[in-house]
């Protein structure tokens, strides 16, 4: 992925990443900001087109978004002049189904995502965690192969952020979905990630990729428990530093820049 | 002028005093709102009090009353003198015997003639005048045509009430202002008072009586409901028209870079031309009839919905149509779920500036050149001085463009329930 900028000299905000991902598999991306975590999420999706290399699913190139691709987003991205109900089958809907197609599993969704009572409501009258919620549905009400999330818990409240993060994992269990998962944060990184994967800036690449335990664990348990495991302290003081030198080396070039 | 507005701000000042501070507890609310102890510069603390709305509404008229000598205000500024008064003269013959001489005035309401009272012709070589004159007119006073010594003889006024004068000086009497003129005669004009000439402000149950009058029978071969409707459908053809073509276009330049490159010199070069400047092009064109109110109508309204529409396919933010297409939507159906409801506040807002515009200008064509409506109405009244009319076609364009706003906003309110909440 290489693109020119107006000034006439170009930015290449990834090389080189390659990988497979199974059927079923959540995988979260880490790594500083500016690593092209965001970047890569959107090649997958089909929203940019990569300079090099190619992504397929299923065996068919990708060459732009599709309903096969679900996608969250940070903000929700919700229809405000649609209804909770009206967001959540606007994927089926679109595809040319009926009401009395879409209605079970709709309605079924929003059971499981805690919105029994707000099926009717107009989504500005919910609060950030219950439209993320309603965005978690409506992607699944498509039913995609693939969930693409970008940073799709970082608005929200660190309590109803820890909420969510086991609703995620629930979801994944249930569905068996695969996932990719955009994140800041290392400790969602670690409890999300069945896969993880470091990325490292400039350009932006894989740094490293770990394999973890803990969604596994997760799922079905109370998160707080997984966080008390040694193993994910000792494993999140690790990656914090990794991307802490990361940082550290990004200021200092940028010093050295500037001297 | 100064004293009026020394006026308005006292009762600006003294209703706030017995109003906020006489009345406190007697209004004393207990809301949320009512907590907040700062509130200046807190506008969301600011309600307007809305009995000041009501004082200040209140005050104009009683303004506009006692300034015309209304019967609905309680007080009045001084009228125009109204009945019978006097003043003297002194005649000088040519040989320089003088004698003295009374004018009686009789001043009659404005509108109406009086007569001259008879008055006994008094002593001496200078006789006694009687005049009639017309409250805020003036009389040219001939005072030797009954005397013995005319100007013709070189006979000529030398003191009025006393004071000396000359040809051309003014003297201030209690009867009013008498001015000597070149020719030696005296014009005379009775004090005027503060309040204004009903040809220059009728007062406010003139304007009301002109409205019921031309409601009833109509005024220039159309009645009152004509020419405002006619006005409204104006306004309303042009602005459909320019909506209709306005708001396509504005999503093609939002959507696609070639629309976008090839109307936008058009847009923004004709967005800055006020519309009254097409006035004379469209007369030339399309002449002063119908199509030519329309299609100047049709421009102004259709370059404000063009940006507007185009602002609103501009603010969709690009996550909602990322969600929508990796939910399988295809083009077509973004536009029609996704861009479309997405604009709607945007619309909204340009269709409220373009009515308003449009109303304005076809008040102005309207001016210009028609055979009916609102503007015409108020042209030709202007036309033979009925200041009434005019005050009364101005009260209604203003309380139609008012109402149309309003209709706008509740039709935003019903439409759009989520602007301003997301």
């Amino acid at each position: 992925m290489r693109f020119d900028l107006p000034n006439g000299s170009h930015v290449q905000a990834l090389r080189d990443v390659s990988l497979t991902l199974n059927t079923g598999e959540l995988l979260s991306v880490l790594g500083p900001s500016g690593c092209g975590k965001t970047t890569l999420l959107n090649i997958v999706a089909g929203f940019l087109a990569p300079t090099e290399g190619q992504i397929t699913l299923n065996g068919t190139r990708v060459t732009g978004p599709a309903a096969e691709r679900g996608m969250v987003f940070q903000q929700g991205a919700l229809f405000e002049w649609m209804s909770v109900r009206d967001n959540v089958s606007f994927g089926p809907r679109m595809a040319g189904q009926r009401e009395a197609q879409w209605k079970g599993a709709v309605d079924h969704l929003l059971d499981v995502v805690g919105l029994r009572d707000f099926k009717e409501k107009a989504v500005y009258e919910l609060s950030g965690g219950m439209q993320q919620r309603v965005a978690l549905a409506r992607c699944l009400a498509n039913d995609p192969d693939v969930i693409l999330m970008d940073e799709p818990l970082g608005a929200l409240d660190a309590l109803t952020r820890e909420k969510m993060q086991g609703l995620v994992l629930k979801l994944w269990k249930e569905t068996g979905k695969t996932i990719i998962l955009i994140t800041h944060s290392v400790e969602e990184a670690l409890l999300l990630g069945e896969r993880l994967l470091v990325m490292a800036p400039r350009p932006g690449r894989i740094h490293r990729e770990y394999r973890l335990p803990f969604a596994e664990m997760g799922a079905g348990q109370d998160l707080r428990l997984v966080k008390k495991h040694p193993d994910f302290a000792a494993r999140r003081e690790e990656i914090l530093s990794m991307i802490w030198d990361m940082e550290e080396e990004i200021m200092g070039r940028n010093v050295e820049a500037g001297a | 002028m100064i004293p009026l507005m020394l006026i308005y701000l006292a009762i600006f000042g003294g209703s706030f005093v017995l109003i906020r501070l006489a009345l406190r507890r007697l209004r004393a609310r207990h809301d949320f709102t009512s907590l907040k102890t700062v509130t200046f510069g807190d506008e969301s603390a600011v309600r307007p009090d809305r009995l000041a709305s009501v004082i200040s509404v209140l005050t104009i008229f009683l303004i506009w009353g006692a300034f015309t000598g209304s019967a609905w205000a309680p007080i009045h500024v001084p009228g125009p003198f109204v009945g019978e008064t006097r003043f003297t003269y002194i005649v000088e013959a040519a040989d320089g015997a003088r004698d003295e001489a009374t004018v009686f005035a009789t001043v009659s309401p404005a509108g109406e003639t009086g007569t001259a009272p008879e008055v006994a012709p008094g002593d001496g070589f200078a006789r006694d005048d009687a005049v009639t004159v017309g409250a805020w007119r003036s009389v040219l006073v001939t005072w030797d045509d009954n005397d013995a010594a005319t100007r013709a003889d070189g006979a000529k006024v030398v003191a009025i009430e006393g004071q000396p004068v000359q040809p051309g000086d003014t003297v201030e009497t209690a009867a009013g202002r008498v001015t000597v003129t070149a020719r030696g005669t005296l014009n005379y004009a009775p004090p005027k008072g503060l309040q204004m000439e009903p040809i220059w402000l009728p007062p406010p149950e003139a304007v009301v009586a002109r409205v019921a009058e031309i409601a009833a029978s109509g005024y220039q071969n159309f009645t009152l409901w004509e020419h405002l409707g006619w006005s409204l459908y104006r306004v309303i053809a042009g602005f459909l028209l320019g909506a209709l073509v306005g708001i396509p276009l504005g999503y093609a330049m939002g959507l696609s870079g070639w629309f976008r490159g090839w109307f936008d010199p058009i847009v923004e070069f004709m967005r800055p031309v006020p519309p009254l400047a097409l006035i004379p092009l469209v007369i030339i064109w399309a002449g002063i009839g119908e199509a030519g109110k329309i299609i100047l109508l049709f421009l102004a309204a259709l370059w404000i919905m063009t940006i507007a529409a185009r602002a609103g396919v501009s603010g969709v933010a690009i996550s909602k149509v990322h969600a929508a297409y990796s939910l399988g939507a295809s083009k077509w159906q973004i536009l029609r779920h996704v861009i479309v409801p997405n604009s709607l506040p945007e619309i909204f807002t340009g269709a409220r500036v373009a009515m308003g515009v449009c109303w304005g200008t076809v008040v102005a064509a309207e001016l210009v050149a028609a055979e009916k409506g609102a503007g015409m109405m108020i042209m030709v009244a202007s036309r033979f001085q009925l200041t009434d009319v005019v005050i009364m076609g101005i009260i209604l364009i203003g309380i139609i463009g008012y109402g149309i706003d309003i209709l706008m906003r509740i039709a935003e309110k019903w439409l759009v329930p989520w602007k301003g909440r997301v």
